[in-house]
């Protein structure tokens, strides 16, 4: 057994992985067997790395394995076929030229291509989740698996049908242009947002591996926030869930209860995490074009900023939640509008909103609905009102924690009314 | 979304199948199997089980003293939880898809048996925002 790595080195191995994994797609065009000859070139630095010591440039050194690997799988490969032009033919004539001339420009980080190619709108935000895990964050499909609680088997086929899909779609691998990039950047963002998601949304499971899911999203969408630090939706992005994930600690009760926004001890959001938030979005906001994931961290960041619930600046949240429904017609923003418009002025104003969506098919029979319905309700001081909306929102909810919030309060009003 | 797709024994009773010709039987556990490999394949499969016939079924409840008391079998069953496969997909769409392709299943005569799956969500974690 090799000395173990210390974590410095594993950290930079993790960031160095798909950076090498990027240069090494781009030179040989399959992302495959460059995955594979990457994997092997981290195995070697973990061998060697601890009793050898770093290399001057860890990076050129990984890029230069992984590269001896490929050309080492493709020559034993045509040696087995007799046919030695298949090492050339992997890549196409007129490119070969061109990548020639690329070897000098080692220093290119790569990374940012790599996410484009993992979150290509054409995969399932499933297989595009899988993969960016995978290739990106260097998440082992083992991992992955577990955060998503499904067998290791059922992680390995969506991986590797992604790599089918990316392969068949002839997707090539080099810098998208600037209509390519504000196009796939969307999607990008999007699956960050969803692995954010997923880590924080979850209380039961493997409790653990999910919030690595967030603080995996977070770290992935901080390396992005880098590469391109103009990007106002990026920084909006990476503000939300900063903002977002201070707050996880005051958000479940010891037994993994549901603990809403304003009963929360806010003694225990995580303030370092809020003022990073608020810099950021303090500093992109005025820059102009303000997109959803700004206005949605603008709206945590109000939040965030109360000391107390009751201090929380509603007036200003219902402005930005206009905002946001202007920018998404979104039923999911009206609920939240209504609510706004509740705390601002008065329940009856949020329930005449609620009427106003009701009808609507996106959301009719939704849980939400019942559940805004039966907390605005409560508010006005209609309990029975609110006890058979609350329950009827218990019904119809596919969130176990949920459930048991909502059939809780139904059950406390129903003691008032006795 | 995870969804666990349940399968009755069609209606008759549990145990027609083993009067079915052993050609159609064999086409129907050929359906079953390659459907389990499609589903694994798809990335979508969680889990899938198929449970022991009804006559090896009790059931149980506690007595006074904590202790189980079983009874059962239940010979007149007209419907019995046979199995189930549990779905990890995108849309429930693709749930209902996956139900109507186990639905198809070939019975006597390879005719489809178009039995009913009953599709239910499984409950998950807390949303992303609360009141």
């Amino acid at each position: 057994m090799p000395p173990a790595l210390d974590t410095r080195t594993q950290h930079l191995l993790r960031d160095l992985a798909p950076q090498v994994l990027g240069a090494v797609i781009r030179r040989y065009r399959d992302f495959a067997a460059s995955e594979d000859a990457v994997q092997e070139a981290l195995i070697a630095a973990a061998m060697q790395w601890p009793s050898g010591g770093l290399p001057e440039n860890p990076r050129a050194w990984l890029i230069q394995v992984a590269s001896r690997r490929i050309t080492d799988h493709v020559r034993a490969e045509a040696a087995r076929r007799h046919r030695e032009a298949i090492v050339v033919s992997l890549v196409p004539v007129e490119e070969q030229i061109a990548l020639a001339a690329d070897e000098g420009t080692t220093e290119r980080d790569d990374t940012l291509d790599l996410l484009f190619m993992c979150c290509h709108p054409a995969l399932s935000s499933a297989s595009a989740i899988a993969l960016t895990l995978r290739a990106v964050g260097g998440l082992t499909t083992f991992e992955i698996a577990k955060a998503f609680l499904v067998p290791e088997a059922t992680m390995a086929q969506r991986i590797s049908r992604a790599k089918q899909s990316i392969k068949t779609s002839g997707v090539p691998f080099r810098m998208p242009t600037a209509e390519e990039r504000a196009e796939r950047l969307g999607a990008v963002m999007h699956v960050l947002y969803l692995i954010f998601n997923e880590g924080y949304t979850a209380s039961s499971g493997p409790e653990l591996h999910r919030s690595d899911l967030s603080a995996e999203a977070l770290r992935l969408t901080r390396m992005l926030h880098r590469l391109v630090p103009d990007d106002c939706e990026v920084a909006g992005l990476l503000a939300l869930m900063l903002l977002t994930d201070a707050r996880r600690a005051a958000r479940t009760g010891p037994s993994g209860e549901l603990i809403p926004l304003d009963q929360q001890d806010r003694a225990l959001w995580d303030r370092d995490a809020i003022s990073e938030g608020l810099a950021l979005i303090a500093a992109t906001l005025p820059r102009g074009s303000v997109g959803p994931y700004q206005v949605q961290a603008a709206i945590a960041a109000v939040h965030d900023e109360a000391a107390r619930a009751e201090d929380t600046d509603w007036a200003q949240i219902l402005e930005l939640y206009g905002l946001l429904q202007r920018m998404s017609d979104n039923p999911m923003v009206t609920l939240n509008l209504a609510i706004a418009t509740a705390m601002v002025q008065g329940p009856a104003a949020g329930l005449e909103r609620l009427d106003a969506i009701a009808k609507d098919p996106r959301i009719e029979g939704h849980h939400r609905l019942d559940a805004v319905r039966a907390h605005l309700l409560e508010r006005a001081g209609d309990s029975s009102g609110a006890i058979a909306h609350y329950r009827r929102a218990a019904e119809r909810t596919t969130s176990t924690s949920e459930r048991n919030y909502l059939l809780m309060h139904a059950a406390r009003l129903s003691e008032t009314l006795d | 979304m995870k969804y666990m797709l349940m399968m009755n024994t069609p209606s008759g009773g549990p145990y027609q199948i083993a009067q079915w010709p052993k050609q159609d039987l064999q086409a129907h556990i050929g359906f079953m199997i390659s459907f389990a490999k499609k589903l694994g394949e798809s990335g979508e499969l969680v889990s899938a089980e198929g449970l022991a016939g009804p006559d090896q079924a009790k059931r149980v409840r506690a007595g006074k003293d904590g202790k189980p008391i079983t009874d059962g079998v239940f010979p007149e069953s007209k419907e019995f939880l046979a199995g189930y496969w549990i779905v990890d997909v995108e849309s429930p769409e693709r749930a209902y898809e996956i139900a109507a392709q186990a639905s198809a299943a070939p019975g006597p005569g390879g005719a489809p048996l178009n039995m009913a799956i009953e599709v239910r969500q499984v409950m998950s974690g807390p949303p992303k925002d609360l009141l």
